[in-house]
């Protein structure tokens, strides 16, 4: 199990134990954390899984492919450590990551 | 106001379909195999709903018979498929109002005045009519429709203003490149120098900016300044700081999300935003109008497109027993009934 800290908006922050393989969207969902929409369903397809990711790990986590680049050209607030959260893949090295949830998902 | 002397376009058909998805698409090959002309409706431009407009290169592998199909590759087969039946299409047109009549027919109008009448209306709205998402910048509403619209609907309301366009794809390129002659001054924002937009845009696109015919800034717009809806300036967060850019239109491109819409106002019942319908004729509360696919719920249901098709099969019987009550219905199969074969014509 890989540990995922997901912060709210509000500040809440979501300890959830996540199965590798799995996405960090598919985490936020099944924990109910307020603000991550995933209207497609994780297909890279709606921008609606926005996080922005901790400055410690945007280095792990590495840069979005460029279809995903391409989505997040319909996400708000778009920052450098902005990344779709239907595309980031829970593995042994994330173990601790911190994502935090945008105001808006639009 | 609308010009009463005028009597609108009337378009009379059988069976009126909203929303031109895959199961609106097939829902016209089981009603053509009842005999019932359909004419479908829907707010995108194109045929296919959800597989067009948001994963059309994307493989599905849930189709039977179909170990792997993209979803673009999908609707093309749906549209040869229901070829036959002579299927009439109006895109670009959200059905904004739908009334009963006294006899028992429909009468629908779309945004914008025309008129549709039928004898049965089938709602395939899927997730909704697809709309533009509106950015989250602060009060954009107030501006809205005065100052800030998502479409270009007709190019000479923009003449002599200044423009602010923002996005990355097809729509703000090409609406930058049609506008530009026509206005005072364009602005394009965009997030990154990058974009999704077909190159030979965006080169020209760059070749005017060059000419200083038009400007582009890398940012994203954050705030609007102005009064009662009308707009003077934008502020525009870019990786150098802020800067205000003077401008009295925005046009915001970033993509379509899907909105329940005018459906709610039709006075049907509705459940968390889905039509309740009944697993046998998946009707809805009012006898004659039909929901199937994503839009509908019952005991059970699944969002997918094969369960859909199963929902427009048996749908189809029911809407004609709703409009022929007197006919008997034979069951038939495609493979051996002549009469089915002489409607698709093979036979
Ligand atoms: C990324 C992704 C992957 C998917 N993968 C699969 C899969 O593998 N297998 C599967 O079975 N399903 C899959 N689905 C689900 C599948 O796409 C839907 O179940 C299917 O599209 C539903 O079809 P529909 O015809 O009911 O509605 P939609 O495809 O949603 O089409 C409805 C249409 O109605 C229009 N409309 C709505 N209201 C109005 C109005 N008032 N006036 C005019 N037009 C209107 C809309 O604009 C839209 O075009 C996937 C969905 C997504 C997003
Ligand atoms: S869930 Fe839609 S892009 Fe991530």
């Amino acid at each position: 199990m890989t540990k995922l800290h997901i912060i709210a908006f509000d500040g809440t922050a979501y300890d959830i134990d996540a199965e590798n393989g799995s996405t960090v969207m598919e985490n936020a969902i099944r924990n109910s954390v307020p603000g991550i929409e995933a209207e497609c369903g994780g297909a890279c397809a709606c921008a609606t899984c926005h996080v922005y990711v901790d400055d410690a790990w945007t280095g792990v986590v590495g840069e979005p492919e460029s279809m995903e680049e391409d989505m997040l050209d319909f996400a708000f607030d778009v920052r450098p450590n902005s990344r779709l959260s239907c595309q980031i893949k829970v593995r042994d090295e994330l173990d601790g990551l911190i994502v935090r949830v945008p105001e808006h998902q639009g | 106001m609308p010009d009463v002397t005028k009597t609108p376009d009337v378009t009379k058909t059988d069976v009126l379909i909203v929303g031109a998805g895959p199961v609106g698409l097939f829902a016209v090959f089981e009603l053509g195999l009842l005999d019932l002309k359909c004419h479908l409706v829907d707010i995108l431009d194109r045929p296919g709903g959800q597989c067009a407009e948001l994963y059309p290169e994307k493989p599905i592998y849930d189709i039977p018979g179909w170990p792997l199909i993209t979803a673009q590759g999908l609707v093309g087969r749906l549209m040869e498929q229901i070829e036959p039946f002579q299927p009439q299409f109006t895109f670009n047109r959200m059905i904004s109002a739908l009334e009963k009549r006294e006899d028992g027919s429909f009468r629908a109008t779309t945004d914008e005045g025309e008129v549709f009448e039928a004898k049965a209306v089938v709602i395939a709205a899927g997730g909704g009519s697809f709309q533009p998402k509106r950015p989250p910048i602060p009060g954009i509403e107030a501006y809205e429709g005065k100052s800030v619209f998502y479409a270009v609907r007709r190019m000479e309301d923009f003449r002599g203003e200044d423009l602010l366009i923002v996005g990355g794809g097809d729509s703000a390129l090409d609406w930058t490149l049609n506008l530009q002659p026509v206005a005072r001054s364009v602005a394009l924002v965009h997030r990154r120098a990058e974009f999704r937009a077909s190159p030979d845009s965006v080169n020209k696109m760059f070749g005017l900016h060059e000419e200083e015919k038009l400007r582009f800034q890398i940012g994203q717009v954050t705030a609007l300044a102005g009064e009662s809806g009308v707009l003077r300036s934008a502020t525009v967060k870019g990786p150098h700081g802020e800067v205000d850019i003077p401008c009295t239109r925005l046009l915001p491109f970033f993509g379509l999300t899907m909105k329940l819409g005018p459906i709610a106002q039709w006075g049907l019942n509705l459940h968390e935003n889905l039509i309740p319908v009944d697993t046998e004729k998946f009707q809805s509360s009012e006898p004659g109008i039909f929901a199937i696919g994503d839009i509908n719920t019952y005991p059970g249901k699944l969002k997918l497109i094969l369960s859909g098709f199963h929902e427009a099969a048996l749908m189809a019987q029911a809407a004609k027993h709703y409009i022929s009550p007197a006919e008997r219905i034979v069951f038939q199969y495609t493979t051996s009934s002549t009469s089915l074969q002489k409607k698709l014509g093979v036979a």
